[in-house]
């Protein structure tokens, strides 16, 4: 079984701070993670490929040190990794970004299973995994919670919902987004660590790819920024204070004029 | 690279540091420097230069017959056959950009045995309904639901598409959006018209909402974006309104998936639906047990309802992931949201935080979720909560 993982290197978004003054983000001394969703991405290829046999290569696009996001990866079980790094490919919005990863997948191999996460925790778009099904002509399962089983040719799985979930069976190839429910990612081995400092991170840029010019970067990409701001930030409102009964009164005189059609 | 500054209109003012939302640009001497590793090209800094020393190079591909593309259209989510609230909101929103542009509003609805709801659409603001009614649409599935809108697209030609960001709507339009080479713009919270170019405006938030971005797509259509649930205001009902129905027949292969839906299992009825309650109850590491989530089921089953949790909470076990709130669960927009014992970690506001008014309760004063909060109570949860319930429960009875 060839499974195939697409990571993306964020920012740790957890630590991020707002400067007060400026209003504007904090990046210095932000650390850079593998996007927190990949991660399960990550750990349900391995597992995928521990009951399976098979081979996984995890792929990154991304500035240079991504690399470091794809050591990671190997350390946690992933056999090869693959850095798509060009400055061609800089200011790719999720069409890009997509159609550019196509590109890699296709130049890599045969694949059976793609994993990604549901979505990046900077960006938080979730399009980037069905438009690269979409590129490459597979079908997606998005929002993937569970992999109930996996043939040769098959997969059945559950797909969580607003209302609950669906099972779903598709044929391979196929490419699955997962969330957080499908597993708990291990914490990487020595083994795994020892490897990873070792291992070749195979290159690939613009001219490797078979691509479109005029399809990737900053030309390719149809959305555009034109601003970027920091929202007035939320501030804290009254307290109330008294014995738990005065508390309990103000607190329904709030839901009151707040939600009058139910209360 | 695409990107440069022109070093002789460069005063060093320092003004595109604090512009750059990537930390890409640094002070060399008195010029600003940009690094290209970490540079995303998203132009930030080139409006906030106020002497244009800063340029942004975009070689156009050729450009699309972009005027041939006219309208708005809103694509419905029907779940077993019932309009969701979210294509109302898109219908109010699509209704004012329409407007705006003076062009005709049109919804998409693909079902089973829906013939009858176009009005509901109608009624709400769209002058036309493209309808497909057919046995293989009757629950959402990727592939013949995104073949036919692709078809319909391009046969129509709508300037605008607009979708809710849902698990249904994010999983569909970013394949019909790569299949037409159209921009999208992913859980937009506000939509406008830039007047002077026609062009739709398209803002939301990234970083876990810790910052804003406005997104256009001058040069190709139509403009797509999703919208999150619950931002937008529904349209209003007019039953004297009339519309078209154009009703629209394919072939068995546009309807076909490779993928097959085998069942759909809801779970916990309509409480565990956090996106479409108007009410969030939800708790964290300080309710102490997982017991103690019965306390805050029976005050969110008082208020009709539903119930969220911290992520530290579902670590724990104490309740499902589907009822995570935060950055790695759901993020929810209710019109009020009343947290029991969550400190607030970052992660976790940037999934709450636009909720309408915010009711927190934890023993900590100095716990963060008092910064967001509109309403702070700094007490024990265990004996406020209670007394809270029973107290509802006697307004309601």
């Amino acid at each position: 079984m060839n499974i195939i993982v697409c990571i993306k290197q964020v920012p740790d978004t957890a630590n991020i701070e707002i400067d007060p003054q400026t209003n504007t983000l904090i990046r210095e001394g932000v650390e850079s993670i593998i996007n927190p969703f990949d991660m399960y991405a990550i750990e349900e290829a391995v597992r995928t490929k521990e009951k399976l046999n098979g081979n996984v290569i995890a792929v990154t696009m991304g500035p240079p040190q991504a690399e470091i996001a794809l050591r990671e990866a190997i350390s946690m079980g992933v056999d090869e990794a693959v850095l798509v790094s060009d400055r061609a490919f800089a200011g790719s919005d999720t069409w890009a970004t997509s159609y550019t990863l196509a590109c890699a997948i296709r130049k890599i191999g045969k694949f059976d299973i793609i994993f990604c996460g549901k979505q990046a925790a900077d960006g938080d778009t979730a399009q980037v995994g069905p438009g690269i099904s979409m590129h490459l002509d597979i079908p997606q399962v998005t929002y993937v919670k569970k992999i109930e089983e996996v043939t040769a040719d098959r997969a059945r799985v559950e797909r969580m919902t607003e209302e609950g979930y669906e099972i779903i069976e598709a044929p391979l190839p196929v490419l699955f987004t997962v969330v957080k429910e499908i597993n708990e990612p291990r914490i990487p081995s020595l083994k795994g660590k020892m490897k990873a400092k070792s291992a070749q991170i195979k290159a690939l840029t613009a001219k490797d790819l078979d691509a479109d010019e005029k399809l990737l970067g900053l030309n390719g990409s149809p959305t555009q920024v034109v601003k970027i701001f920091t929202p007035p930030p939320r501030e804290g409102g009254e307290m109330l204070t008294g014995s738990t009964e005065e508390i309990v009164d103000k607190l329904v005189k709030v839901l009151k004029d707040e939600c009058k059609s139910k209360i | 690279m695409a990107i440069e500054i022109i070093t002789e209109k460069c005063v060093g003012c320092q003004a595109c540091l604090s512009a750059c939302p990537f930390g890409a640009i640094s002070m060399e001497g008195k010029l600003a420097v940009i690094d290209f590793d970490t540079c995303n090209l998203c132009g930030a800094c080139v409006d906030s230069c106020k002497f244009d020393a800063i340029l942004l190079r975009k070689e156009e591909a050729v450009a699309q017959d972009i005027s041939a593309y006219k309208g708005v259209w809103v694509v419905a989510e029907q779940y077993r056959g019932d309009i969701q609230s979210v294509t109302y909101e898109l219908l109010g929103k699509g209704r004012e950009l329409a407007d705006k542009l003076g062009v005709e509003l049109c919804a998409v609805l693909l079902g089973k045995d829906i013939c009858e709801k176009t009005d509901e659409m109608i009624h709400r603001g769209a002058e036309k309904v493209y309808l497909v009614d057919s046995p293989e649409l009757l629950q959402y599935q990727n592939e013949p639901y995104s073949k036919v809108i692709i078809e319909l697209i391009n046969e129509y030609k709508p300037e605008i598409v607009l979708c809710g960001a849902t698990s249904t709507g994010r999983s569909l339009i970013a394949r019909v959006a790569v299949k037409i080479n159209a921009g999208l713009t992913a859980d937009c919270t506000s939509l406008d018209i830039d007047q002077e170019k026609g062009l739709l405006l398209q803002t939301r938030p990234a970083f876990g909402g810790n910052i804003m971005a406005t997104i256009i797509c001058p040069n190709h259509r139509p403009q797509m974006a999703t919208v999150r649930h619950k931002v937008m205001k529904e349209a209003e009902v007019d039953t004297s309104k009339s519309g078209e129905v154009i009703k629209k027949v394919y072939n068995d292969n546009m309807l076909s998936s490779r993928t097959k839906l085998v069942n759909v299992i809801e779970e916990e009825g309509s409480t565990v639906n956090l996106s479409e309650a108007d009410i969030i109850v939800s708790g964290g590491r300080g309710l102490s047990k997982p017991e103690n989530f019965a306390l805050l089921h029976e005050l969110a089953d008082a208020l009709g309802g539903a119930v969220g949790a911290s992520r530290a909470a579902v670590d724990a076990d104490w309740i499902a992931y589907s009822h995570q709130v935060g950055q790695t669960g759901k993020t929810v927009c209710p019109k009020i949201y009343i947290s029991c014992g969550i400190s607030g970690q970052i992660q976790h506001l940037a999934g709450m935080s636009s909720s309408d008014i915010i009711i927190a309760i934890n023993k900590d004063p100095d716990a963060p979720i008092f910064k967001v909060a509109n309403y702070g109570i700094v007490g024990d949860l265990h004996e406020i909560i209670p007394v809270l319930t029973k107290k509802i429960k006697s307004i309601l009875a």
